[in-house]
C-alpha cells in the first residue's frame, strides 16, 4: 500500500505536471528549433509572440462566451485558436516584412537578427499589454478535472490523492497531434521538403528554384501556429499574464539547445528534460522517502533547490550542454 | 496713496491681532500602487477628520488645518522618502497621516520624519518591526501590529484542535513579519509549524511550491498572502493537488474575493481580520456615506482616527509643535476621560480647552498600548456553505 501511495504521489506532483509543462515547452521549443533552422537566427520574441497569441485567443474566447458558445467539458479556448492563430500570423508575417527582411536582403550576419529580435520583443511585449493589459485572466471553462483528488481517494482508498486536470490532458494530446501533424508536414509534403531542403543548404535550394520568400512565409506561419498554440495551452492550464511568457523563454530556450537548435525532434526532447529536470529537483522528497523507507525519517525535506530557483535549472542545463555538448543531445547546427 | 496705505496698514494690524495659524498636515499614502484602491477612502477619512475639527473654529484659538496630499506608492521606499521629505520641508506641515505600508513607512520615518521631528500616525502600517523601531517617541498606529494577529491566529487554530500546520507567506515585509510572529505565537502554545517557505507574487503556477508544503505536511494550511495575488494562486494549487483541505486566513486574503474564487471549496477554511465593531464605526460608516464615499473601505476609519489623534494631541498640548503634542497623543487615545466618537471632535476640543480628559475611542475603538500602536481587536470568519460568516470578535 505505502509503494502505490508513492507512486500515486510521484505521479500527482512530479509526473503529470512535469508531462503537461514538458509538452508545453516543447511546442514553444518546436517554433524555435524552427526559426533557428530555417531562417538561421535565435529568435527571442517567440516568448512575445507566445503571450500575444494567447492574447488574441483570449479575446477570442470572449467573444464567443458572449454568443454563448460553448464546448460543453473542454475549455472554449479551442475553438477560438484558429482565429487566434491567423491573427498571430498575420503580425508576425508584418514584422518580418517590416525588419527581418531589410536585414535578409542585405544579408546581415545571425547576430543582427537577433538583437533585431530583441527590439521585436519589446514591441510585441508593449503590443500585448495594450491589447490586453498587464493583469493575469484564467480562461479555462468546462470541466476542470478528469480524476479529481477526492475521487480518486474515494475509489482507491489511498491515502495519497491524484489530480488530472483537463488542461493538462489537453497540453499533452493537442502536442502529440501537433508534432505528428507537423512532422507530417516536414516530411511528406512538397511545401515542408523545401523548407527542409533551405535549412540543409539554402545555397543549392536556391538553384532547384524554390523560392525563398515562401520558405520564410511558411516557416513565419508554421511558428506563429506553434507560439500561440504553446501559449494558449499554458495559459489554460496555469494563468494568463503577459510577464509570465517572458520569462518562459528562458527555459524554452534551453529546451531547443538541450536538444540541439535546428532539430525537430532535440526540441521535443529538450522540452521534456527541461520540465522534468524543473520539477524533479524542486520537488521535496521526504513523503516519498517515507513511504518507501518506513523506518527513515529525514529531518530535512530531501529537497535538492528551493522552488524560488526553479529557473536556475534552465541555467545550469543550457550551461552544462553548451560546455560539453554545443551541438545539443540530438545534434542540431552548432550555436 | 493714502488708502492703499491705510488699507494695508489695517490689513496688517487684523493680521498680526489673531493669534490663529493655518496648520498643515500631510498624508503620505500609496495612491499608486499595489494598494492603490484602498488609498482614496483612508484619504477621505483623514479629510473628513481634518474638516470637522478646522470647521468647528475651536481649535487652537480658532487655528484653520489643511491636509496636504502626498503618494508613498506603498512599493517603493525611495518615493515614499522623497514625499515625505516634501511634505515636511516645502509644505512645512506639522504631521503626517502615512505611511500605508509597512516597508515604506519605516523608511520615511528613519530617513525624515524622526531626523526632522515630526509626528506620523500610520493608518495601516501593520509590521511588528515598527513595534521596535527608534522613532523619539514620534511614530504611532491606529491598527494592530501583525504580531497581535499572529497571537490570536495562533490562539484560534488551537481552538480548533489544530497542532500540526504549514505557513506559506509572500515574500515581503508584511508577510515576513506576520508568519514569523504566527511561528512564535504557535510554537509557544505548542503547536508544531511543519515548514514555514516564501512564495513570490505574480507567478502563474504555484504546484511547485505546494508540492513542497505538501511533503512538509500538516493538518492545515496558513496563507499568509494577498487575495489577488499568489495567496489565491497557492490556495488554487492546494485544492487543484489535494494536498490541503483545511486553510487559514490572515487579514491579507479575508475579503469578498476569497469566496468568489473558491466558493465551496474551502468549506470548513476559517481566518481573521481586524475590524472593530461597535457604535464609534456604525457612526463613522454613517457620516462616509454623507460625505459621499465608502467607509467600511479597508483602513478608512483608522485614517480618520489617525487625522483626529494628531489635530485632538495639538488641542491637548495647545501647540502644534510635534515635540510637544506628541507627548500627549498616549493620554487622549486612552482612559481616563470623556469618550470621544467620531463626529463629537468639536466636543471633544471644548473639554480639552477646559482642561478636562478625554478617551478617544473613534472610529475603530483606539486603544493604544506602548510604544504607541492600536491594542487590535480581530473578527474571526468562517467559510461554510461557501458563505463567509463572522463568528466573533477577539
Amino acid at each position: 500500500m505505502d509503494i502505490l501511495n508513492a507512486v500515486v504521489a510521484v505521479l500527482n506532483f512530479v509526473v503529470i505536471p512535469a508531462t503537461a509543462y514538458g509538452a508545453q515547452l516543447a511546442l514553444g521549443a518546436l517554433g524555435v528549433t524552427l526559426i533557428y533552422g530555417i531562417l538561421r537566427f535565435s529568435n527571442f520574441a517567440h516568448g512575445d509572440t507566445m503571450a500575444f497569441g494567447t492574447a488574441a485567443t483570449i479575446l477570442a474566447t470572449w467573444g464567443l462566451q458572449a454568443l454563448g458558445v460553448s464546448l460543453g467539458p473542454l475549455p472554449t479556448a479551442l475553438l477560438a485558436l484558429p482565429v487566434g492563430i491567423a491573427v498571430t500570423a498575420l503580425v508576425v508575417l508584418a514584422t518580418d516584412r517590416a525588419v527581418y527582411r531589410f536585414y535578409r536582403v542585405q544579408k546581415a550576419v545571425p547576430i543582427i537578427f537577433v538583437m533585431a529580435s530583441v527590439g521585436v520583443m519589446f514591441l510585441m511585449n508593449g503590443f500585448t499589454r495594450l491589447l490586453i493589459g498587464v493583469d493575469e485572466h484564467r480562461f479555462a471553462d468546462g470541466a476542470r478535472f478528469i480524476i479529481n483528488v477526492r475521487d480518486f481517494r474515494d475509489m482507491t482508498g489511498l491515502s495519497e490523492g491524484l489530480a488530472f486536470k483537463t488542461t493538462q490532458g489537453l497540453s499533452i494530446l493537442m502536442a502529440i497531434i501537433v508534432v505528428w501533424i507537423l512532422f507530417w508536414f516536414l516530411n511528406r509534403t512538397r511545401s515542408g521538403k523545401a523548407m527542409r531542403a533551405f535549412s540543409d543548404n539554402e545555397d543549392l535550394a536556391l538553384l532547384s528554384g524554390i523560392d525563398p520568400e515562401k520558405v520564410v512565409r511558411m516557416t513565419w506561419i508554421i511558428a506563429a501556429g506553434l507560439a500561440t498554440i504553446a501559449g494558449t495551452l499554458y495559459g489554460l492550464d496555469k494563468a494568463f499574464k503577459p510577464f509570465n511568457y517572458f520569462q518562459i523563454l528562458l527555459p524554452i530556450f534551453a529546451a531547443a539547445i538541450v536538444g540541439g537548435l535546428g532539430n525537430p525532434v532535440g526540441a521535443i526532447a529538450g522540452g521534456f528534460l527541461v520540465a522534468f529536470s524543473e520539477i524533479a529537483i524542486t520537488y521535496p522528497w521526504r513523503k516519498i522517502a517515507g513511504y518507501l523507507f518506513p523506518d527513515w525519517q529525514p529531518d530535512g525535506l530531501l529537497q535538492l533547490l528551493g522552488t524560488e530557483y526553479k529557473f536556475a535549472v534552465s541555467f545550469v542545463i543550457l550551461i552544462v550542454v553548451l560546455l560539453f555538448r554545443p551541438t545539443g543531445l540530438f545534434r542540431g547546427k552548432s550555436v | 496713496m493714502k488708502k492703499l496705505l491705510i488699507a494695508t496698514a489695517v490689513t496688517a494690524l487684523s493680521a498680526g491681532m489673531v493669534s490663529a495659524e493655518e496648520i498643515k498636515l500631510g498624508t503620505s499614502l500609496g495612491f499608486t500602487g499595489p494598494l492603490e484602491s484602498m488609498a482614496p477612502d483612508m484619504q477621505k477619512g483623514a479629510e473628513l477628520a481634518v474638516k470637522e475639527i478646522s470647521d468647528s473654529g475651536k481649535f487652537l484659538d480658532g487655528s484653520t488645518v489643511s491636509l496636504v496630499q502626498g503618494d508613498s506608492t506603498c512599493a517603493d521606499a525611495a518615493a515614499a522618502t522623497a514625499t515625505v521629505e516634501r511634505l515636511i520641508t516645502a509644505e512645512g506641515v506639522k504631521g503626517i497621516i502615512g505611511g500605508m505600508c509597512s516597508g515604506e513607512a519605516i523608511a520615511s520615518l528613519e530617513n525624515v520624519a524622526v531626523p526632522n521631528g515630526i509626528v506620523m500616525i500610520s493608518p495601516s502600517a501593520t509590521s511588528p518591526a515598527l513595534s521596535t523601531i527608534e522613532d523619539n517617541g514620534l511614530f504611532f498606529r491606529t491598527s494592530p501590529s501583525d504580531a497581535r494577529q499572529g497571537e490570536v491566529m495562533a490562539d484560534i487554530i488551537m481552538e480548533k484542535g489544530i497542532e500540526n500546520v504549514a505557513v506559506t507567506y509572500t515574500n515581503n515585509d508584511y508577510g515576513k513579519g506576520l508568519a514569523e510572529s504566527f511561528e512564535a505565537a504557535f510554537t509557544e502554545k505548542g503547536g508544531t509549524i511543519t515548514t514555514n517557505s516564501a512564495h513570490e507574487d505574480g507567478k502563474a503556477d504555484y504546484s511547485a511550491e505546494v508540492a513542497a508544503l505538501s511533503a512538509a505536511g500538516g493538518d492545515a494550511l496558513v496563507v499568509a498572502g494577498y487575495v489577488d495575488q499568489g495567496g489565491s494562486g497557492v490556495v488554487r494549487a492546494a485544492l487543484d493537488t489535494g494536498a490541503f483541505d483545511t486553510f487559514v486566513f490572515p487579514d491579507g486574503m479575508v475579503g469578498q474575493a476569497l469566496v468568489d474564487n473558491f466558493g465551496e471549496e474551502i468549506e470548513g477554511s476559517f481566518g481573521q481580520n481586524p475590524a472593530a465593531e461597535g457604535e464609534g464605526r456604525d457612526i463613522y460608516v454613517k457620516m462616509a456615506e454623507e460625505a459621499g464615499y465608502d467607509g467600511t473601505g479597508a483602513f478608512s476609519a483608522e485614517s480618520y482616527d489617525a487625522a483626529a489623534l494628531i489635530l485632538l494631541g495639538m488641542a491637548a498640548a495647545g501647540s502644534s509643535d510635534p515635540a510637544e503634542y506628541k507627548e500627549k497623543i498616549m493620554d487622549i487615545a486612552n482612559e481616563p476621560g470623556e469618550k470621544i466618537l467620531p463626529g463629537e471632535l468639536g466636543k471633544a476640543l471644548d473639554i480639552l480647552s477646559e482642561g478636562g480628559d478625554i478617551d478617544y475611542v473613534g472610529a475603530t475603538s483606539v486603544e493604544f498600548v506602548e510604544p504607541g500602536e492600536s491594542a487590535g481587536i480581530y473578527r474571526e470568519v468562517s467559510f461554510t456553505g461557501g458563505e463567509m460568516e463572522v463568528v466573533g470578535y477577539r
